[in-house]
C-alpha cells in the first residue's frame, strides 16, 4: 500500500512536460500572458516600455491598483466583493488634503489618522455585510455614492493641493544610493548601487526559497513540477526581479513605493497562504457553513476583510493624492472597476474560496501594462477600454473552460 | 385488470453506493399502490429512475408503461405520457399565483403571449376538481401547506395524468388536510387515475392502497394484498426491517461509564415560522464509553435537536440546559461547543461538513488549526503529518492528503469529516447519520472505528435512519417523533419492531 502511491507519482512524473502544463494551465497561464503582452508592446512601442523611466512609472501608475488588489483578494476569497474603494481613495485623498493644506497638519499625523479614517469606513461598511447579511454590493454601493459625495462636500468641488514634499515622498521619493561603492567598483557613471544589489538579493532569496520548498514537497510526496519547469520558472522571475532592478538602478532607483508594495505583497502573499487568519478567509469563501460548523467566527472574519479593505484603500488613497500633488473630487474614479478586474484576472472566483495574492498582483501589472503600452502607442481611450474589457472576459472565460474541462 | 407499469430488474449505481438491486414493481391500472421501506431504501431513486430524472441508460433494466417498452431521457418525456411525480419538497413558486403555478413550462399561450382567460377559466376547473375553493389568483405562499399541496394535484391533473406518483405527501401535512388529500386520491382512482404512494405512515396505507410493495436496501423484499383484513401492520414492518443483521455489525463490549453529556429540557422553535415548536422538552444523557442512538424518521427533528444542541446551529429560542462532565457548558456558539468538548458530524457532509475545494489536508485540520501552527503561522509539516496520521489510521483510500476531497468517494469524504472532529479531541461526538449514502465496506470501517472512540471512553450520540444500524451498535436508543423524545429503550429492550411501532403509533 506504501509503495503505491510513490509508483503512482513516478508515472505523472514520466508524462510529458505537456502533460503537466495542461493540468496547471491556470498557474503559468496569466505569467505567460504577462510576458507575451509584453513582449508585444515592447516591440509595437519600440522598446519605450522597457525603458528605466518608463518602467519607473510603470510602478507609480499602478502602486495603488496593487495595493487595493491586496485587500481585494481577501474581500473576494470571502465571497464577497467591494465597490467603494475608488471612492474612499478620493475621499482620504482629500481629507489628507484638507488636514495638511488646510489645517496645516504634520504627515506623521495626517497619515495615521487617515488610515485610521480607512479602518473605520471599512469597518462601518463590514458591520452591515457581516452581521447583517446585506449583501455587500449593495452596501459598498452605497459607500462608493456616500464617499464620492463626501469627497466632493470636503473639497467644495475645489483641487486642494500641493502637498510638503515629505508627503509627496511617499509616492515620487526614491530610496537614495545607500551603497555608493558598487557604482565606482563597477566603474559605472550613473547607477543607484542599492538598487541592482537588492535586486539580485532577492532573486536570490527567490530561488533559494523555491529549492526549499520543493524539497519539502517531494519529501511529503506533493505533486512536483517537473524539473525543466521549476528551472525555467526560477530563471525567468530571478531574471525579471535582476534585470528590472538594473533597469531602476540607471535611472532613479528604486521608488518608495516600490517598496511599500513589495513588503505589502510579501505580507499577505504570507498572510494567505501560511497563517490560521488566512487559511480561515478561504474556507469560509469555499463553504461557508462548513466553516462555521467547524467553529470559526465566520461574521467577525468577513467584518475583518472588510476593515482591512478599507485601510488599504486609505493608504492607496495617500499615496495617489502624493502621486498628483494634489487631492480632486474626482481623484479614484472607477478605481474599484481596475482592482476588482486585476483580481479576477488572477485567477480568483467570484463564488469565493479561490484566488491567490500573487495572482491578484500579476493580474494588476497585466491591466497595467496595457494600460501603459497602449497610451504610449496612442491608441485613443475609446479602443484602450474595449480591450481592457475583452481581456477581463477572456480571462474569466478561460478559467470557466479549464475548470469544466478538469471536472 | 392489466398492468400500466411493469419496472423489471432495474438496478442503478451512483460512484461506490448500489442504491437500487434488480428492483422489480408492478402497478394495475386503476390501482393505488403504496411503496414502503426505511429511509434509503431506494423509493425515491426508484421514482427518479421511473420519471426519467434519472434518464434511460443510466440504469439498467426495463420499463414496461401501457404495455410498451419506455425509455425516458427526462422528465419531459415521462410526463408526456402522463406520468407525474409530486415530490416531497413542493416545486411550487411562493410568489406567484395558483394559476401561474398550475401552467409553468406549460402556459396557456397564444404566440408567445399568456391567455390569461383561458388560464384563469381552466384554474378553477382544475381546483374545484381537487376540491380547492381558492382564487385563481392567490399567491402560493399565501395557501398552508396542505392546500399547496392540493395545488401540485391540480398541476398534474393539468397534464393529463395517468400515473401519479406521491412521494411523502402528507408528512407535513395535519391530520384533516392529510384525510382531505387521501380522499381525493381515492375519488381520482374512480376516474381512471393510477397512483404511486410513498409513506411511513402505515395506517394511511392501510386505509387507502390497494397492493403494497416493501424496498429495504434496494431490492424488492415483497408486494402483498393490502384489501381486505390479512394485512397487518406488523407484517409490513416485518418486511420493511428485515431480519439478517448477522455480522454487520463489529462487535464491542459495552462498559458505560459516568454520564459526560446531559441535556435538560431542551426547547427550540423553527427559524423562520417562530410559531413552530420544533423540540419539545428533550432530555438525553450521553455517558462515557456509550453509544446512543436516536431513531426517528426525517422531520422529526433528530437533526434540529443536534444542530440546536452544537452551538445552537439551528432554531430561535432556545432554551434548556446542557452539562459536560456535570457542570453547565457554555454551547452559545460553535467554537464555545467545540471548546466545551462538543463536536457534530454533520448529514450533509458536502453543504456542511467539507470545503469540497479544498485538499484532504486543509478539511482535516479545519476545525482546530491552532493546534498545527504557532503564533497563527501554519506548519505545513505539522499539518502534513496530521494528515496523513488520519489517512493511515483510519484507511481513507487515496494516493495522499493534497487530493481535493471533491474528488473522493463518499465512504472516504466521511471518513475525512470524522478526521476532522477527530482532530478536535472532543469528549462527545454527535454524529448525524454517519453512514449515508456510503457503502457497506466503508460502513463496517466507520462502525468499527465509533467502537474505537467509545473504547478511549469517549461518549457517542448517534443519529440514524437506519434502525438495524443502530441496534447493531447501540447501547442505548431514544425514539424520536414530532420533536419529542418519545421513548427510551436499552439494547436488550429494543428491537425494530418496538421501535418502528414507537414511530408509527405515537
Amino acid at each position: 500500500m506504501a509503495s503505491e502511491p510513490a509508483a503512482h507519482q513516478d508515472a505523472r512524473q514520466g508524462r510529458s512536460a505537456g502533460q503537466y502544463l495542461a493540468n496547471h494551465l491556470r498557474d503559468y497561464g496569466m505569467v505567460l500572458a504577462l510576458i507575451a503582452i509584453m513582449a508585444f508592446f515592447q516591440v509595437m512601442t519600440d522598446g519605450t516600455l522597457l525603458r528605466p523611466v518608463n518602467i519607473t512609472n510603470l510602478f507609480l501608475q499602478n502602486s495603488y491598483i496593487i495595493i487595493m488588489a491586496l485587500g481585494m483578494l481577501l474581500v473576494i476569497v470571502a465571497g464577497h466583493i467591494d465597490l467603494s474603494v475608488g471612492s474612499v481613495v478620493g475621499f482620504v485623498g482629500a481629507l489628507a488634503a484638507v488636514m495638511m493644506v488646510n489645517w496645516d497638519w504634520s504627515i506623521y499625523l495626517t497619515i495615521p489618522c487617515c488610515l485610521m479614517v480607512g479602518i473605520l469606513i471599512g469597518a462601518a461598511q463590514g458591520y452591515w455585510i457581516a452581521y447583517w447579511r446585506i449583501p455587500s454590493f449593495i452596501v459598498t454601493l452605497a459607500g462608493m455614492l456616500v464617499f464620492r459625495g463626501a469627497s466632493l462636500w470636503l473639497l467644495a468641488g475645489q483641487s486642494v493641493g500641493p502637498f510638503p514634499r515629505e508627503f509627496q515622498a511617499l509616492s515620487t521619493g526614491f530610496i537614495p544610493d545607500l551603497l555608493p561603492f558598487v557604482k565606482t567598483m563597477l566603474g559605472v557613471e550613473r547607477m543607484n548601487g542599492f538598487a541592482v544589489v537588492t535586486g539580485l538579493v532577492i532573486a536570490g532569496l527567490i530561488v533559494w526559497m523555491g529549492l526549499r520548498s520543493r524539497a519539502r514537497n517531494q519529501a511529503y510526496g506533493m505533486a512536483a513540477e517537473p524539473l525543466s519547469f521549476f528551472v525555467l520558472r526560477n530563471l525567468l522571475v530571478s531574471g525579471a526581479i535582476v534585470f528590472v532592478s538594473y533597469k531602476l538602478a540607471t535611472f532613479r532607483g528604486l521608488p518608495n513605493v516600490l517598496i511599500t508594495m513589495g513588503v505589502l505583497t510579501i505580507i499577505y502573499a504570507f498572510l494567505t497562504e501560511s497563517t490560521v487568519l488566512g487559511r480561515r478567509i478561504y474556507a469560509l469563501g469555499g463553504n461557508e457553513k462548513a466553516a462555521k460548523l467547524s467553529g470559526i467566527r465566520t461574521e467577525r472574519l468577513t467584518f475583518l476583510t472588510f476593515v482591512n479593505m478599507g485601510m488599504l484603500a486609505a493608504l492607496a488613497g495617500l499615496i495617489f493624492a502624493a502621486r498628483l500633488n494634489t487631492a480632486t473630487p474626482k481623484a479614484g474614479v472607477s478605481f474599484e472597476l481596475d482592482v476588482i478586474a486585476a483580481v479576477f484576472i488572477g485567477g480568483a472566483s467570484m463564488s469565493g474560496g479561490v484566488g491567490k495574492i500573487v495572482g491578484a498582483v500579476v493580474g494588476a501589472f497585466i491591466m497595467g501594462v496595457m494600460n501603459n503600452g497602449m497610451s504610449i502607442m496612442g491608441i485613443g481611450i475609446d479602443y484602450q477600454q474595449v480591450i481592457k474589457g475583452l481581456v477581463l472576459l477572456a480571462a474569466v472565460i478561460f478559467d470557466v473552460y479549464n475548470k469544466n474541462k478538469q471536472s | 385488470m392489466k398492468p400500466l407499469l411493469e419496472m423489471r430488474s432495474i438496478t442503478k449505481t451512483f460512484p461506490g453506493v448500489k442504491a437500487l438491486n434488480a428492483v422489480n414493481l408492478t402497478v394495475m391500472e386503476g390501482e393505488i399502490h403504496a411503496l414502503v421501506g426505511e429511509n434509503g431504501a431506494g423509493k425515491s431513486t426508484l421514482m427518479k429512475v421511473l420519471s426519467g430524472v434519472y434518464p434511460s441508460g443510466s440504469y439498467e433494466g426495463e420499463i414496461h408503461y401501457d404495455g410498451q417498452l419506455a425509455a425516458f431521457s427526462g422528465i419531459r418525456e415521462s410526463e408526456a405520457v402522463g406520468i407525474i411525480i409530486i415530490h416531497q419538497e413542493l416545486a411550487l413558486v411562493p410568489l406567484l399565483s395558483i394559476a401561474e403555478n398550475l401552467f409553468i413550462g406549460n402556459e396557456r399561450a397564444h404566440n408567445g403571449v399568456v391567455d390569461w382567460h383561458e388560464t384563469f377559466q381552466r384554474t378553477e376547473a382544475l381546483l374545484k376538481k381537487v376540491g380547492l375553493s381558492e382564487a385563481p389568483g392567490t399567491l402560493v405562499d399565501r395557501i398552508g401547506v396542505g392546500k399547496q399541496q392540493l395545488v401540485e394535484i391540480a398541476k398534474a391533473l393539468s397534464k393529463d395524468v395517468r400515473l401519479l406518483i406521491l412521494d411523502e405527501p402528507t408528512s407535513a401535512l395535519s391530520e384533516k388536510d392529510s384525510q382531505a388529500l387521501l380522499d381525493l386520491l381515492t375519488e381520482l382512482k374512480a376516474q381512471g387515475v393510477t397512483s404511486i404512494i410513498i409513506s411511513h405512515k402505515l395506517n394511511e396505507v392501510r386505509s387507502i392502497a390497494d397492493r403494497v410493495t416493501v424496498i429495504r436496501d434496494g431490492s424488492t423484499i415483497s408486494t402483498l394484498d393490502a384489501r381486505g383484513e390479512a394485512l397487518t401492520e406488523d407484517r409490513i414492518i416485518r418486511d420493511m426491517v428485515g431480519r439478517d443483521m448477522a455480522q454487520r455489525f463489529p462487535a464491542r463490549e459495552s462498559k458505560p461509564g459516568d454520564i459526560l453529556m446531559e441535556v435538560r429540557d431542551w426547547n427550540v422553535w423553527h427559524p423562520e415560522h417562530t410559531e413552530r415548536q420544533v423540540i419539545r422538552n428533550a432530555c438525553l444523557n450521553v455517558r462515557a464509553g456509550e453509544v446512543v442512538g436516536i431513531a426517528g424518521l426525517m422531520g422529526s427533528g433528530r437533526t434540529e435537536l443536534a444542530m440546536s444542541i452544537f452551538g445552537r446551529s439551528y432554531g430561535r429560542r432556545i432554551s434548556g440546559e446542557v452539562m459536560i462532565e456535570g457542570a453547565p457548558a457554555d454551547v452559545s456558539t460553535v467554537d464555545r461547543s467545540i471548546a466545551a468538548g462538543l463536536a457534530y458530524v454533520t448529514e450533509d457532509r458536502k453543504h456542511l461538513g467539507l470545503v469540497l475545494d479544498d485538499t484532504i489536508q486543509r478539511n482535516i485540520t479545519l476545525a482546530n488549526l491552532p493546534e498545527v501552527a504557532s503564533f497563527g503561522v501554519i506548519s505545513e509539516a505539522r499539518e502534513i503529518r496530521v494528515a496523513e496520521g488520519f489517512r493511515k489510521a483510519i484507511n481513507i483510500r487515496t494516493p495522499g492528503v493534497f487530493q481535493k476531497v471533491g474528488n473522493l468517494s463518499g465512504g472516504n469524504q466521511q471518513k475525512v469529516v470524522l478526521s476532522k472532529w477527530l482532530f478536535a479531541d472532543p469528549k462527545v461526538l454527535i454524529l448525524d447519520e454517519p453512514t449515508r449514502g456510503i457503502d457497506v465496506g466503508a460502513k463496517y470501517e466507520i462502525y468499527g472505528i465509533i467502537n474505537k472512540l467509545v473504547a478511549d471512553g469517549k461518549g457517542v450520540l448517534m443519529i440514524s435512519s437506519e434502525l438495524p444500524e443502530l441496534l447493531g451498535m447501540c447501547d442505548r436508543i431514544y425514539v424520536m417523533n414530532e420533536g419529542a423524545l418519545v421513548g427510551e429503550l436499552t439494547a436488550a429492550e429494543a428491537s425494530q419492531e418496538r421501535i418502528m411501532s414507537f414511530i408509527v403509533r405515537s
